[in-house]
């Protein structure tokens, strides 16, 4: 007893020879209950040849500034104790400023030219800046949010408005995953001691209005590494070996007696779950790492770091993983950001540059994109010491996976505030990504509430420059 | 070639939405043209491209086309609109343009549309080539067609009133219960096939008992049904009531957090407790929702109605600081349009926030049209501070209600005592008048003392108050107390509202008294002065870290006064009221004690002046300022202010007033112990503008009144004032509204079948779903509203019916036929719903507490979960006793981060409204399954009665045992032989290892029990732990 739908979406397209069904039927499949089983791979695939085949996205969470990361703005520190010019900010939207006098705030960190590139990089950094040949900055992000909750729903659906599906979601939603034995949309957390930690909703890595399994699973560096993975105490795996397959066996039976498409996914679901019940511990247990890259991340791991992480990161991508999100919470400097930015650089700088030197030395940097940055920017105003929440203009940096490196896209204005030649939106990151990874993301569609959405929305243009 | 998966299309047929569009399904075959070697018989009369004989009606066929291919620019919306052309319209499509008609019933030739749609020069074709959608060659055909057929045009199935349709005369009348089934068969007999047989006792009785309650069916039950009684007895089970309230919850996303980044608690479960309460006494559909919407607006609201009001207040709200009121004010608005557009018109007004629907008929002025009648309600964009969702009420019951009532009566009197004349009273008065006038001449400075042992200034109180006393080493600066406070990030108590209220003169400054801990200090100190209902007056030392008024800022509402006084000592700070914006005569009637992390001990707290006596009124007016003034220039409020103020002082009338005190103290104690919850306020509306694109920045919009969507009928109101909630609500059950029955029934159908008739419930316009049978759903439409909009008659009805009894196994011809099960030819299967998943595993295992109502529980939950939330830091605080065994419908319901349990099985996060969950099978519900403990615990109690009679008994009576409890039938010959396989196995493992026989029994705070062997109870564990991971378990059969 099979599927209801015997032919693969590939070979339906090929003979049908229509492209525009893709969405629809790509959302008829997904929702029926009778669809085919679940298989790790998912039956769509790609568009066209992808450069790259797996993302991890590092997440900067509370807005990182600009202006202390990765864009150097002279003009500003000559600028800096001056009130900030009304043309550059009236109209504009305003978070904690609101109502208040606004200053030049200078860069509070000197920056320094890295690589053969000469890439233009806060001496914060100096790990990442080792691998600025890799890099393609981005200097002229901008987005429509202002708020941590919304922006980053902004940055992960390409809406403000919650509840779509995030963009790993899309990407295991058409691609699937290469592992067999591991969700394909992992989640990391770790927060930082370097200002406010802004809390992350899991609605950030939800699968929205997409089929349930493309949610993201949120994967602890500290403790149970996944809800429920661990068999009750007691019940060590042969216990528990059997207890899966008798639960196979009776489903087995039944499914035998009256065949139904959703006890067989149960099976698999069931032998996932088991195998996800060795695999997760093996994918935590770093017995098998050399002293070497403890020395390289500067983490012996399971210690809830943003370093710990990061080397989970690349464990993630080596096991097929599709999309890999790390949030470190902690760059909120709405204060004292000159020490804040000290505290929270070091958080991260080291495990960066060992990521992406770990990936390119085991082959992986060249399909993997990583993307570095946050949900906005900050202020080229003061506030107080700290900068406040700035949607105008910031940065991000892009490495891998198909993206040219040892270049820099896009400017904002001399004093930072505005992106000023080649503003890029959130949507043409969005599409950029997506087309990387084999995917048009105006056919990469799925219909709901009678509309056919897609993670660019509306917009979005791949930006074509960026590309290797 | 494997033959195509093909959706029959019978004549007459349904669906051209859902799943398998007949458009789709043509041009796969047109497609494949020439492929096709091997065909099914029954697919021979639609394979060839529709010809003339076969009828296409305009509403099923014609307009999903138009929707998808031309409406976007040639459709409701008013600026995108092209060529003033309208095609969703019969004037549209019939009009004559340039002498030539747009559609000429009867000519395609003739039809400019039908020109243009299949012109042969590109760039003149409809669709434009840039377009993303284009027309097949089926589409066209479907269009001539219908052209050709004499173009007759149909509404839309949702806009029209529901009128009850004839009962179809069916081939066999000896299947039909009831009329249901006369139009399910009647259907049936069209497509030449038979339902299927009537399920069994047993399957009937379990799924009348999980769709009914949500829980699964005994031994009794099935008896019950046997007897014909089980209907009846779960329609009036309180658990009824639970069930149907988990449905609406999800409508109206109930949750216990505010939503947004902080996701804030806040208590919201009386309105929870009305819901059940209103299914369980089967409260008419109508009444509910004009209570819901409007029971605040009544003559005279009762507590029950207040409660119900309560629903306005169920959106999302937000704490983050820098957020722009204005921008949440309309999210708050634009939530509440899309919930009640879901809710009671089924339908996506939503979509026309930024640009008129492109697809129905919604202007962006009926959105905002919609959204002026909650412009009423008093709320803020950002709320502040930690706690509270203003307004708030307390929440009681008729009891309490006289309680209260005789506490007020009880006061009432005592403050009458109070204000009664008396000459020597009036003496008294006179010479403290004297006295203060001397004493403000004589230049010597005292301290008014607002706050020393106790918080008696009255008014609200908030935040941890904890006086501790002097001894050992607690440092104490006066009187016997002072208030300790200490927390991580940001802390503070506060009160607001006082009756003793602060009027401040010339010269006065606040001060307090304040010990920082040496070893643990704060990092920053705050304090904030509330007056005229704002706290934007606020002093801060040390670090800048708490928010209010604005990190980094220097002003009024953030005014930076130092650096961190020493440790280890106490110290004064003082503040200039100038220096927060305050100066003489502004009466100050609440105070906050702020700190960010660290430990404080916080006294003496007051206004240094030059008059103590003066400073505290009680009235609204400033006594300093009615004492000095002259006899001849003193009004006529000020000498009562000084009247009423000299009672407050009087030594003549100490115990009145401290009998007043202690009615008052006791009241107010009294009143904790009564529930909070969010209160819909109504107050003045606030002007609601239409926003060009949703753009909350740009007011150059009109402003509009309160109406409902323009294209439907709008009900003949003549009421001249604004309209208001009640108004929206009386439309919404009107015979002017065509949807809301036929949303409702959908809905419950879908509830009892898995999909509704129309399979997109939030969506009955033109892009969702079309009713499979669209005469039935008016039917059952029609049939709601003229029982009175009775809910259980609805419900009895449907379950009473032959379609509703079949079976729900798969059957062959059915599987290519009709996959999705559109022709209702047999019942569904699908998985529980994620509560009632768990709330089986409890119920069977005997440990489920079955309290009906009351506040949200905590139940086990994996540590950690909460790790990410902040404003403040918090963990999951799991509860005692039956907490952890409550129906999941108690669950805490936090928004930001859903329990994991749940969430595995697709439980909503409740941020937005859901209509229609998931059904997802994936690998985390198995981990739930076998390794929550909450389920491995209730695999434990269901153990015990088999551990305890082995090894008495068979090993095959205790599988028995469980089976009949888990799933009321007996093992298999196959099952039990697993089943014992498996026993003996983990037997032997468990007796040579007590270690892992501990461990296992440990999961769970349930005792194990003494007379037991533990290694038995161990494996009989493992055999429970595999009846509660079965697929049949966790479905609905």
């Amino acid at each position: 007893m099979g599927t209801a739908f015997p032919i693969s979406r590939r070979d339906f397209l090929s003979r049908a020879g229509t492209c525009t069904l893709t969405g629809t039927l790509a959302s008829l499949l997904a929702q029926s209950s009778l669809a085919a089983p679940e298989v790790r791979d998912a039956s769509f695939g790609p568009h066209h040849i992808p450069k790259a085949r797996r993302v991890i996205h590092l997440c900067m969470a509370g807005g990182p500034s600009h202006l202390e990361t990765l864009d150097y703005k002279p003009e500003l520190a000559r600028r800096h104790g001056e009130p900030m010019p009304e043309s550059f900010t009236k109209g504009q939207q305003i978070a904690q400023l609101q109502g208040q006098a606004l200053k030049c705030f200078g860069p509070q960190h000197p920056f320094a030219r890295y690589g053969e590139s000469g890439q233009s990089i806060c001496t914060l950094f100096p790990k990442i800046g080792a691998q600025a040949d890799k890099l393609c900055i981005v200097r002229s992000m901008h987005t429509s949010e202002i708020n941590h909750d919304p922006a980053h729903t902004m940055m992960n659906t390409g809406s403000g408005l919650s509840g779509r599906p995030s963009m790993g979601s899309w990407s295991t939603f058409e691609l699937g995953a290469k592992t067999k034995d591991l969700p394909g949309y992992v989640v990391l957390t770790s927060v930082g001691k370097g200002g406010q930690s802004q809390p992350i909703a899991a609605r950030q890595w939800s699968s929205g209005f997409l089929p349930g399994r493309h949610q993201g699973v949120h994967l602890k560096s500290q403790g149970e590494p996944v809800h429920y993975v661990s068999s009750p105490d007691g019940a060590d795996l042969v216990g528990q070996r059997r207890l899966v397959d008798a639960v196979a066996r009776l489903n087995a039976a039944e499914n035998g007696r009256n065949p139904d498409p959703e006890i067989e996914t149960r099976l698999a679901q069931y032998e996932l779950a088991y195998r996800m019940q060795t695999s997760v511990p093996e994918l935590v247990d770093l017995s098998n790492e050399t002293e070497e890259t403890f020395e390289l991340y500067g983490t012996r791991g399971a210690d809830g770091s943003y370093a710990a992480n990061c080397l989970l990161a690349r464990r993630l991508a080596e096991r097929g993983v599709r999309f890999i999100q790390l949030y470190h919470r902690g760059w909120d400097h709405h204060g004292g950001i000159k020490r804040s930015m000290e505290i929270t650089a070091k958080e991260v700088d080291q495990a960066t540059g060992a990521l992406l030197e770990d990936l390119d030395r085991r082959g992986l940097l060249e399909d993997t994109i990583v993307l570095w940055g946050g949900e906005f920017g900050r202020t080229p105003m003061g506030q107080g010491d700290g900068r406040d929440h700035h949607i105008k203009g910031f940065s991000v940096w892009m490495a891998g996976g198909g993206i040219r490196g040892g270049t820099s896209y896009g400017a904002t204005d001399e004093l930072g505030y505005a992106a000023s030649v080649d503003p890029v939106h959130v949507h043409d990151l969005h599409a950029t990504m997506l087309h990387l990874l084999g995917l048009d993301h105006k056919r990469s569609t799925f219909r709901f509430q009678g509309r056919d959405y897609r993670l660019t929305d509306v917009s979005g243009k791949v930006i074509q420059s960026w590309l290797a | 070639m494997e033959p195509m998966p093909t959706h029959l299309r019978p004549r007459g047929g349904p669906i051209r939405r859902g799943l398998f569009p007949r458009s789709i399904l043509i041009r796969i075959i047109v497609g494949l043209g020439s492929h096709l070697p091997i065909l099914h018989p029954l697919m021979l009369p639609l394979l060839a491209i529709p010809t003339g004989d076969v009828p296409v009606t305009f509403d099923r066929d014609v307009r999903p086309i138009l929707s998808d291919n031309c409406f976007e620019c040639h459709g409701p919306d008013t600026n995108k609109r092209k060529a003033r052309l309208r095609l969703d319209r019969e004037e549209g499509l019939f009009a004559v343009r340039d002498g030539r008609p747009v559609v000429a019933p009867g000519s395609s030739a003739n039809s400019e549309l039908y020109a243009r749609i299949t012109h042969a020069d590109p760039d003149s074709r409809m669709p434009p080539a840039e377009f993303r959608h284009s027309l097949d060659e089926a589409e066209l055909e479907t269009i001539r067609i219908w052209i050709d057929q004499g173009a007759i045009y149909e509404g839309h199935w949702a806009w029209n009133k529901p009128v009850r349709p004839a009962v179809p005369a069916v081939a066999d009348g000896s299947w039909v219960r009831n009329p249901i089934d006369a139009f399910v068969l009647a259907r049936l007999d069209a497509e030449g096939l038979l339902p299927s047989p009537t399920a069994d006792a047993r399957t009937l009785a379990r799924r009348l008992s999980v769709d009914l309650t949500g829980l699964p069916a005994n031994a009794d039950q099935i008896a019950a049904f046997e007897r014909g009684e089980l209907v009846e007895a779960l329609l009036a089970s309180a658990h009824y009531g639970e069930r149907m309230t988990q449905h609406w919850l999800d409508l109206v996303r109930y949750a216990d957090t505010v939503g947004y980044h902080g996701d804030q608690e806040w208590n919201m479960w009386p309105y929870r407790d009305y819901v059940i309460r209103a299914f369980n006494e089967n409260m008419p559909f109508d009444k509910f929702s004009l209570e819901q919407l409007g029971g605040d607006l009544f003559e005279e609201p009762t507590m029950s109605d207040k409660v119900a009001a309560g629903y306005n207040r169920l959106n999302m709200v937000t704490f983050e600081g820098g957020s722009q009121a204005k921008e949440y004010l309309l999210k708050y608005a634009a939530d509440r349009v899309r919930n009640f557009s879901t809710v009671w018109l089924g339908s996506t007004v939503g979509c026309a926030e930024c640009h008129d629907h492109k697809f129905d008929p919604y202007a962006t002025k009926d959105f905002y049209r919609l959204s002026a009648y909650f412009a009423d309600i008093e709320e803020v964009g950002v709320f502040s501070g930690v706690g509270a969702v203003p307004p708030q009420m307390s929440v009681t019951s008729p009891e309490e209600e006289i309680e209260l009532a005789e506490f007020a009566a009880a006061i009432q009197s005592l403050k009458i005592d109070l204000e009664r004349d008396d000459p020597a009273l009036a003496q008294g008065q006179a010479s403290w008048e004297s006295k203060a006038i001397l004493e403000a001449g004589d230049g010597v400075r005292g301290s008014a003392v607002w706050l020393d042992d106790a918080q008696s200034n009255g008014g609200t109180t908030e935040g941890a108050w904890s006086f501790v006393g002097a001894g050992d080493s607690t440092p104490v600066y006066s009187g016997k107390h002072s208030r300790k406070q200490t927390g991580s990030g940001i802390v503070q108590h506060h009160f607001h509202g006082a009756e003793k209220r602060a009027a401040l003169a010339e010269g006065d400054l606040f001060y307090t008294w304040v010990h920082l801990d040496p070893e643990n200090p704060p990092e920053q100190l705050m304090l904030q002065f509330h007056v005229d209902g704002t706290w934007e007056h606020r002093a801060v030392w040390g670090a800048d870290k708490i928010s209010f008024g604005g990190v980094g800022t220097d002003r009024e509402a953030h005014r930076q006064l130092g650096d961190l006084p020493a440790t280890g000592e106490w110290v004064r700070l003082e503040v200039d009221p100038a220096a927060v914006g305050l100066g003489p005569g502004r009466i100050v009637d609440g105070m906050a004690y702020t700190q960010f992390s660290g430990l404080a001990h916080w006294d003496e707290a007051g206004v240094e002046t030059d008059t103590p006596s003066l400073t505290f009124a009680t009235g609204s007016g400033s006594v300093y300022d009615a004492v000095f003034a002259t006899a001849e220039a003193r009004t006529k409020e000020q000498t009562q202010l000084l009247r009423t103020y000299y009672r407050t002082i009087s030594p003549t009338l100490n115990e009145t007033r401290a009998a007043l005190g202690e009615a008052e103290a006791e009241k107010d104690a009294f009143q904790q112990t009564l529930p909070v919850m969010l209160e819909t306020v109504s107050v003045e509306p606030r002007e609601v503008r239409v926003l060009p694109r949703g753009n909350w920045m740009d007011e150059s919009g009109e402003v509009v009144l309160p109406g409902v969507p323009a294209f439907l009928p709008q009900g003949g109101s003549d009421k001249e004032e604004r309209a208001d909630r009640l108004d929206l609500a009386r439309w919404a059950v009107s015979d002017a509204n065509p949807l809301v029955a036929r949303a409702f029934v959908n809905r419950v159908w879908k509830l009892l079948f898995g999909e509704g008739l129309a399979r997109t419930p939030d969506d009955l316009g033109n892009q969702g779903a079309r009713p499979t049978h669209p005469d039935l759903l008016d039917w059952l439409s029609a049939e709601f509203i003229e029982s009175g909009w009775d809910v259980k008659h609805l419900v009895r009805t449907i379950v009473s019916s032959g379609t509703y009894r079949q079976s729900s196994l798969t059957r062959s011809d059915l599987v290519e036929r009709d996959p999705f099960n559109e022709l209702l030819a047999r019942q569904s299967r699908w998985r529980h719903d994620a509560e009632f998943v768990r709330d089986g595993a409890l119920a069977v295992s005997g440990l489920l507490a079955t309290t009906v109502g009351g506040p949200s529980v905590k139940p086990y939950q994996p540590a950690g979960h909460w790790r990410e939330l902040n404003f403040p830091m918090r963990t999951w605080k799991q509860g005692e006793a039956d907490q952890l065994y409550r129906r999941s419908l108690y669950t805490f319901w936090c928004r930001t981060f859903l329990h994991p349990a749940m969430d595995a099985f697709d439980a909503p996060s409740r941020e937005s409204s859901c209509a229609k969950r998931n059904r997802s099978n994936t690998p985390q519900q198995a981990l739930v399954l076998l390794n929550d403990p909450g389920f491995v615990e209730a695999a434990r109690a269901l153990a015990e009665a088999p551990a305890r009679l082995s090894p008495k008994q068979a090993d095959g009576e205790g599988v028995q045992w469980i089976w009949s409890r888990a799933l009321a039938r007996k093992a298999r010959a196959e099952e039990l032989s697993v089943a014992l396989a498996l026993l003996q196995e983990e037997r032997i493992r468990f007796h040579a290892d007590p270690e892992a026989t501990q461990a296992l029994l440990a999961v769970g705070r349930r005792p194990v029990p003494d007379d037991l062997t533990d290694a038995e109870l161990a494996a009989w564990t493992q055999v429970s732990r595999l009846v509660l991971n079965l697929h049949e378990t966790v479905t609905r059969n």
